[in-house]
């Protein structure tokens, strides 16, 4: 009986999601974002096999979240690995703050990330940093996911 | 600096001090003042002369449409049409026919002439109120040919000057970064122009992204963020020369420089560890001088005309709200209230109101408050704009504004705007291409 109505339910649920996403086609954003945070793939470029390149930060905020703390901890053992590697952490801001604002937020994103790192073991020498502000966003939209993709700390090869 | 010279030579008659004619300027341009420009008028041979040197064919038109041009967009004057004019330019020498002009309704009426003077440009002007039929101004002035165009500036200068009560800023320049290509891989060069778009020139070549670039108010130089080498830092450029120098040697990103009044100091931010302070630095003993210390982002800083205070932005309550302190960095005190978040504030050249950029609710504002932070006044609302640059009177504020893109992405623009303090008279700076970070340099004739 019990199970019947926990497959009922479940079903229910399978069918309320399916038309979610059936409404959600028309506005692509849903699904992207968690609060205002980036969550999908689609700008990521990875420094080895599993090892994402980015981590994606709030409006205003340059406090990690746990996805973006799994990220770097996986850059963390890869540069680990490759102890030769050096890095500049690359910060940046959408477009919706004031320009000298961002480039000052923008370096507090990509020093969040390297205060992370070094917590894992990477030395302060590998790693440098650079903060763009507004000036570089990776998706040029005047929406809520294009900002949410462009508030990003990247992390890129120096050598 | 040499080309930037022009004597004032004779003052033809003294100016009467009472004033006529007056322009009301607390109340925008509601009511225009109606005002003709007669064309300056202009002898054969001289006019030979300039149409060989300069490539124009009646430099007393062209000069007299930059006058017409300038009062046009401060939105406190109405020039009439010249198809309507009754009388011929070459009324310079005499008294005008009154009645003629008042037909017209043009209150106040400018004539002059322009001559070609020992291998110089001679020009004499007179401002006229028509209605009581009375010379109020005139002025004469010899300088090198090319500076004809700064010649119509001047005259406008000292009309504007002449009615307003107030000084004119039409004989200055802005600096501003010139944008094009997409916006994700945007290229920005420092440029400089005329104040009415004229004369643009491209100062860096746009190998490296420039920033922010604001006008020394006392010299030829500017100060600007450079990412030369990918090392964001603050640079000192001379206009003049093109020399170009780092300012100060930090270990990590100098950002947001101003000039201190007397141009003789920089201030701007440095980050380090993920935090922003306020620094100046002294041009000539270069000694540096931290003037923030808190763990927040303290940026954007602009200083009051006398020199005393110190006005800029930090996140430290939260989010981004103005705070003014001492020029010693003491005596800290925030003067944002209002709902939103703000930035950008810059101390009027008068020195009782900021301007400054407000976000809220999604839109960007351009707006002035006192420097207690009461009496806040929003001027404009848009999608998206900022950084204020206060024209060197105080009456006229520059800035950018940037267009949405549509869903796919497309449609990006920036465009440079000016808007009367009063919120009127709004309007878009021409500029060849894309632009932003606009600062207005002070009077170049002093």
């Amino acid at each position: 009986m019990k199970l019947n109505k926990i497959l009922k339910n479940g079903f229910l649920i399978v069918v309320a999601c399916l038309a979610l996403s059936a409404c959600a086609t028309s506005k692509k954003s849903t699904g992207q974002m968690q609060g205002d945070v980036y969550t999908g793939t689609d700008t990521v470029e990875y420094l080895a096999s599993g090892v994402p390149d980015r981590v994606f930060f709030a409006t205003n905020e340059s406090v990690l979240t746990t996805a973006s703390r799994e990220t770097l901890r996986k850059q963390a053992a890869w540069l680990r690995k490759n102890s030769k590697i050096t890095i500049v952490l690359e910060g940046h801001a959408d477009e919706r703050g004031t320009r000298e604002y961002n480039l000052a937020l923008g370096e507090r994103r990509a020093n969040a990330a390297k205060d992370y790192l070094m917590t894992y073991g990477i030395s302060s020498d590998r790693i440098s940093v650079l903060s763009y502000g507004k000036e570089r966003p990776v998706d040029s939209g005047s929406n809520p996911l294009a900002w949410s993709k462009n508030r990003r700390s990247v992390t890129v090869k120096a050598n | 600096m040499k080309n930037f010279l022009i004597t004032l030579i004779i003052i033809l008659i003294p100016v009467k001090s009472f004033g006529l004619i007056e322009v009301d300027i607390t109340r925008g341009n509601l009511n225009p003042l109606p005002v003709a420009v007669s064309p300056l008028s202009i002898d054969e041979e001289s006019r030979k002369n300039f149409e060989k040197i300069l490539k124009k064919k009646n430099i007393g038109s062209e000069i007299s449409a930059i006058v017409e041009n300038n009062l046009k967009i401060s939105g406190l004057f109405n020039p009439l049409n010249k198809d309507a004019f009754l009388q011929e330019p070459d009324i310079a020498n005499l008294k005008p026919r009154f009645e003629d002009w008042n037909l017209i309704k043009a209150q106040a009426l400018i004539t002059g002439k322009v001559s070609y003077v020992e291998e110089k440009l001679r020009v004499e002007f007179r401002l006229w109120d028509v209605l009581a039929g009375k010379e109020m101004m005139a002025l004469a002035f010899t300088t090198v040919s090319s500076n004809w165009r700064r010649v119509g500036h001047i005259i406008t200068d000292k009309v504007y000057e002449r009615l307003t009560g107030e000084r004119g800023y039409f004989d200055t320049r802005i600096i501003y970064v010139a944008e094009e290509g997409p916006k994700t891989q945007r290229v920005k060069k420092l440029a400089i122009m005329d104040q009415d778009g004229a004369n643009n020139k491209f100062l860096t070549l746009g190998n490296e992204l420039v920033l922010t670039p604001r006008f020394n108010p006392t010299s030829q130089m500017v100060t600007y963020l450079s990412y030369f080498r990918n090392l964001p830092r603050v640079y000192l450029l001379d206009i003049e020369t093109g020399t170009q120098e780092v300012v100060g040697d930090f270990p990590g990103m100098t950002f947001a420089p101003r000039f201190s009044p007397d141009g003789k100091k920089i201030i701007m931010s440095f980050a380090k560890d993920g935090n922003s302070e306020i620094y100046t630095m002294d041009l000539e003993n270069r000694i540096v001088e931290k003037i923030t210390n808190h763990p927040s982002i303290d940026t954007s800083p602009s200083y009051s005309p006398d020199g005393k205070f110190i006005s800029f932005n930090s996140d430290r309550s939260g989010y981004q709200q103005i705070y003014v302190m001492k020029s010693d960095g003491s005596n800290v005190k925030r003067i944002s209230f209002g709902k939103g978040i703000y930035g950008t504030p810059v101390w009027s050249p008068r020195g009782d109101l900021i301007a400054f950029t407000k976000l809220h609710k999604g839109k960007f504002y351009i707006g002035v408050m006192r420097t207690d932070g009461s009496g806040e006044r929003l001027l404009t609302e848009n999608f998206y704009q900022e950084a204020p640059s206060w024209s060197p009177n105080g009456r006229v504020l520059i800035f950018y504004r940037e267009t949405k893109t549509d869903s796919k992405g497309k449609g990006f623009s920036a465009k440079l705007w000016s808007i009367d303090l009063t919120g009127y008279n709004e309007r878009q700076v021409p500029t060849p291409t894309d632009g932003s970070d606009p600062s207005w340099s002070s009077l170049l004739s002093n």
